[in-house]
């Protein structure tokens, strides 16, 4: 399955990286993968923002916004002008 | 294990057995229809399955009673500690990007519980979609614990174990499968039927005016759409071949409703109600459609915000403009 192509903020700065593999340990989608002792994104429109790269590289090396809503909760968000967020408890969406 | 939990000892560790009972099930039935979900917490701590010891392996999980027990039921034979975090009765992953499944609950849970006598080695094996919320290096510092991340699922932790704790990219990977899809769809539809009820109040109230009221086939027209966008297009998901949300809804909202406008006879009968519903039903099973992301597992943040800036403001237009069709047509 796949979602919209060329839309992700996933970056990752190869010169920080130093192989560690967390990246590819975390990321449920396979991201990530190994290449000469550095990681290497490997198909990057899989990527579904959830940050676990980003929050357990040692180096820093990642970074992407993260970020989970439903539709609802991101209009009721652009309606009352607050961050959207899916409460995952409140509104049952997920 | 006590049944209050309550306040007593938070260095108490609580056996706990690996079968589901009747009521178990009963239980994780009703929580996936929305009823009562918000009692199905259980206390955090730590507890053992099995006789463990010193050297035995180590899970941590949430305090949602659904991720509990599908946790417990595959470490049956096996005899280990689960240690709870207190993530507000939320599963893990809707917790770990709350942040509740998250480095401060686990260093502290770590220090309350006493962990570091009960077991003398310094891994911990955390399910790998609570890895949003973790910072494993983090951690490491802070606690002197190692993080291993397990499986995405409970039911491969046996081969993970077997494997010396190494877990291959499948069981590393998130899957969303038709069965997945569908047990979310009662949570889809509820909050929908919800939403309406407000539809179906206007329709009352017009209907005292109405020249053609409202009834059973509007009903049904409207139901049919309603399902369309919260069950149908979940569960059909992968085969509807465009890659937006939104449009896989309407999509199927337009053969719906132009099978039921054909088969209620308004068209050709009746073509403002025909058209009319063709601008509205559709872009409604679009919405709920779209709402379906907040509960997929491959959907990014952007991606969303993208197809929702294209999608809600035609939304919104088709809709207005049906309802003014049909007001046109049956109510003045
Ligand atoms: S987690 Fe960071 S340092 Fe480790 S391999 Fe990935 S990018 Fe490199
Ligand atoms: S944000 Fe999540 S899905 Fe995207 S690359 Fe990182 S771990 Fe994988």
């Amino acid at each position: 399955m796949r979602y919209l192509k060329n839309v992700v903020t996933l970056e990752l700065n190869t010169d920080k990286c130093l192989g560690c593999g967390r990246c590819w340990e975390v990321c449920p989608h396979g991201v990530f993968e190994p290449d000469d002792m550095k990681a290497r994104i490997k198909d990057r429109d899989k990527c579904m923002e959830c940050g676990a790269c980003a929050k357990n590289c040692p180096l820093n090396a990642i970074s992407v916004k993260s970020g989970v809503g439903c539709a609802t909760a991101i209009i009721k968000g652009m309606l009352t002008g607050k961050e959207p967020s899916c409460g995952c408890s409140d509104s049952d969406c997920c | 294990m006590s049944e209050c939990g309550c306040g007593g000892d938070p260095k108490e560790i609580r056996n706990i057995p690996t079968e589901l009972r009747f009521g178990d099930r009963i239980g994780a039935l009703k929580v996936r229809l929305g009823i009562g979900r918000d009692s199905y917490k259980i206390p955090p701590g730590l507890y053992s399955v099995g006789t463990p010891n010193g050297t035995s392996p180590v899970f941590v999980s949430a305090n949602y009673k659904l991720t509990f027990d599908s946790l417990r039921k595959e470490l049956g034979g096996l005899d280990c500690y689960i240690l709870i975090l207190d993530t507000k009765g939320i599963n893990v992953w809707c917790a770990a990007g709350k942040g509740t499944f998250g480095t401060e609950e686990l260093v502290n849970r770590i220090a309350k519980t006493g962990l570091s006598e009960v077991v003398s080695h310094r891994d911990l094996i955390l399910p790998q979609l609570g890895a949003p919320g973790m910072c494993a290096h983090e951690v490491k510092r802070r606690s002197g614990f190692n993080v291993i991340y397990g499986p995405v699922r409970a039911s491969d932790i046996k081969k993970f174990l077997a494997a010396g704790m190494e877990a291959t990219p499948e069981m590393r990977t998130v899957k969303f499968t038709a069965r997945d899809r569908t047990v979310l769809t009662p949570m889809e539809f509820i909050p929908g039927m919800k939403l309406s009820m407000l539809v179906f109040g206007m329709l009352f109230l017009a209907n005292f005016i109405a020249k053609e009221p409202f009834g059973t086939h509007d009903l049904y027209i409207y139901l049919g759409a309603v399902i369309v966008g919260t069950v149908i297009t979940p569960i059909l998901l992968p085969i509807i071949p465009v890659s937006a949300f939104s449009l896989k809804g309407w999509i199927l909202g337009v053969c719906w409703t132009a099978y039921a406008v054909w088969a209620y006879g308004w068209l050709p009968d009746d073509l403002l109600t025909a058209f009319g519903y063709l601008l509205v039903l559709p872009s409604l099973s679009a919405f709920f459609a779209m709402n379906f992301t907040g509960a997929s597992t491959y959907t990014s943040f952007s991606g969303v915000i993208r197809e929702m800036r294209m999608a809600v403001p035609i939304i919104f237009v088709t809709i207005a403009v049906g309802a003014v069709l049909l007001f046109i047509g049956r109510v003045i």
